[in-house]
């Protein structure tokens, strides 16, 4: 392919990306609160259009009409920046995951994925870890005490979460033997009994906990904890800005759902008689609805009780997996 | 001709933010810019195709200042300006310009007279982390060994110094007061 035909196809997948996710997005929060509503035997959303399914185009319009507020005392540019931290960081972590399987589409073979890096798994971590950076600077730059508290627990869950998360992967990366998400699809191509879930079952829940805590999500969502800290860093935000945070927090749950089928459940292979692109969506569905069942049936963990989970139990566990890894594959 | 545009976007922006980290009065604005300007840095690596060195900058330095953060809010009230006490602005001006012109030189002096040349070159068909890997582990084994040793004391040092009553959960306890008072 020529370099013209390479950026052209380049910049029709981000824009592709771009809008399918922020879509998709949207359509998270109208699931999360149909799922959420089923299992507490609600209805949920049912005004706007059959089942309420307009709700999301009604929320969009509502947010990007909203008048938006920058409070007297905050710092002003990082105030304003900190939502476009979250959202952008969700969307460039998203660049280097293989989506689907390579198809042909006009004669021409298509890499579903922006940029086929071999370091693949690391950068997605690391990119989603930055997003981080958005809620911490939030809430230190909104002047307000809620918001200052949603912000140092940013810090302590940042600081607790990713070791557990870089130690729980690094066991199927050892037996895989590279970095390239795309490898360690291709490890798993011999079918369901190849999924890496089954000789890394530990390492699969460890992974799932911390991706839990990674996107702040129930029972970790300490940083936006509505009964105790108001909204956390987004208690100043209003409009456009906020929703800005929550289409970067259901990105970076799509992101984290297909990291995982990726890793530990078999990617985009072919499952028995389902294609690879159907397989990888089923996978990637279930795990969304995955994180909304856990919300429905958890509560919130305490500060304090994420830290003592992270260093005290899943760090120790997830070193002695390592180890085990280490000593099985000498052998 | 990417290469070219990419390397002077992110020298001109990791140039800026390292020089608003230095100047700002205001803590919020320095380590915003601060961890900014070491992600930009990634971008070098990636430039040279250096891709896991550039993802590590990210991951290390993502969690390294995001403790710095932890002492800021600790330290400042960083919605407001810091008021720094410097006595001689002039000797501070001249010291810090004189070593950074000598870190500069020292850089600069090899590249210069070409006396630079890669000991461990990179080897056709291998990958970024096996080479870091082979490398790690064979002429630098000793620093790696005593740097993860230091590591090892420090923390040893951290959790005796800070680690005062920790078998006690002060949670636990006001809730344990709180029944006690409750059964009164």
């Amino acid at each position: 392919m020529t370099l013209t035909g390479f950026v052209i196809a380049t910049i029709i997948k981000i824009v592709l990306v771009l809008a399918v996710f922020s879509a998709l997005a949207g359509f998270g929060t109208y699931i999360e609160r149909k799922v959420l509503a089923f299992m507490q035997r609600r209805l949920g959303p049912m005004h706007v259009g059959p089942y309420g399914i307009l709700q999301v185009a009604a929320d969009g319009l509502k947010l990007f009409t909203k008048e938006d507020i920058i409070p007297q005392n905050s710092v002003k540019p990082i105030f304003r920046i900190a939502p476009i931290i979250g959202a952008a960081t969700a969307f460039i972590a998203l660049a280097a995951v293989p989506l689907f399987p390579e198809f042909e589409m006009f004669g021409v073979t298509i890499h579903p994925i922006i940029a086929d890096i071999n370091v693949g798994v690391l950068f997605v971590l690391g990119v989603m870890a930055s997003g981080l950076f958005a809620p911490l600077l939030a809430g230190m730059a909104s002047a307000n005490k809620w918001g200052l508290l949603g912000a140092a627990r940013t810090a302590i869950q940042l600081l607790s979460y990713e070791v557990v998360t870089g130690l729980s992967i690094l066991a199927p990366l050892m037996m895989v033997g590279s970095l390239s998400l795309i490898d360690i699809n291709n490890y798993q191509a011999g079918g369901f009994t190849d999924w890496i879930v089954w000789s890394q079952p530990v390492a699969f829940i460890l992974f799932l906990i911390a991706g839990f805590a990674e996107t702040n999500r129930t029972p970790f969502d300490l940083l936006e904890h509505e009964a105790e800290i108001v909204a956390g860093y987004a208690t100043e935000y209003s409009g456009m800005r906020w929703g800005m945070f929550f289409i970067g927090e259901y990105a970076n749950m799509i992101t984290l759902a297909f990291l995982a089928s990726l890793i530990f459940l078999g990617g985009f292979n072919d499952w028995g008689f389902i294609p690879g692109g159907l397989a990888i969506v089923l996978k990637v569905s279930f795990l969304f609805f995955f994180f909304l069942w856990t919300r429905a049936a958890w509560p919130h963990v305490r500060p304090d009780q994420l830290m003592w989970l992270c260093w005290k139990v899943l760090m120790p566990i997830a070193v002695i997996n390592v180890v085990v890894t280490g000593i099985v594959l000498m052998m | 001709m990417f290469e070219a545009i990419a390397f002077y976007l992110f020298s001109a922006v990791t140039i800026a933010m390292f020089t608003i980290t230095v100047m700002s009065k205001n803590a919020l604005y320095a380590m915003s810019a601060l961890a900014a300007g070491m992600i930009m840095i990634s971008g070098f690596f990636f430039l040279l195709d250096a891709d896991f060195l550039g993802v590590v900058q990210i991951i290390v330095y993502t969690g390294a200042v995001m403790a710095l953060y932890a002492f800021g809010m600790m330290f400042f009230d960083t919605t407001r300006e810091v008021k720094e006490n410097i006595r001689a602005p002039k000797l501070v001006f001249l010291l810090s310009g004189m070593t950074a012109l000598l870190l500069v030189i020292a850089f600069v002096a090899p590249i210069v007279s070409d006396h630079i040349e890669a000991l461990y070159p990179m080897v056709e068909g291998v990958q970024n982390p096996q080479a870091v890997g082979v490398v790690l582990f064979t002429k630098y084994l000793v620093p790696f060994e005593v740097a993860a040793v230091m590591l090892l004391v420090a923390m040893i040092a951290g959790i005796i110094l800070a680690g005062k009553k920790m078998d006690e959960s002060l949670t636990l306890k006001i809730d344990d007061e709180f029944q006690e008072k409750g059964a009164q």
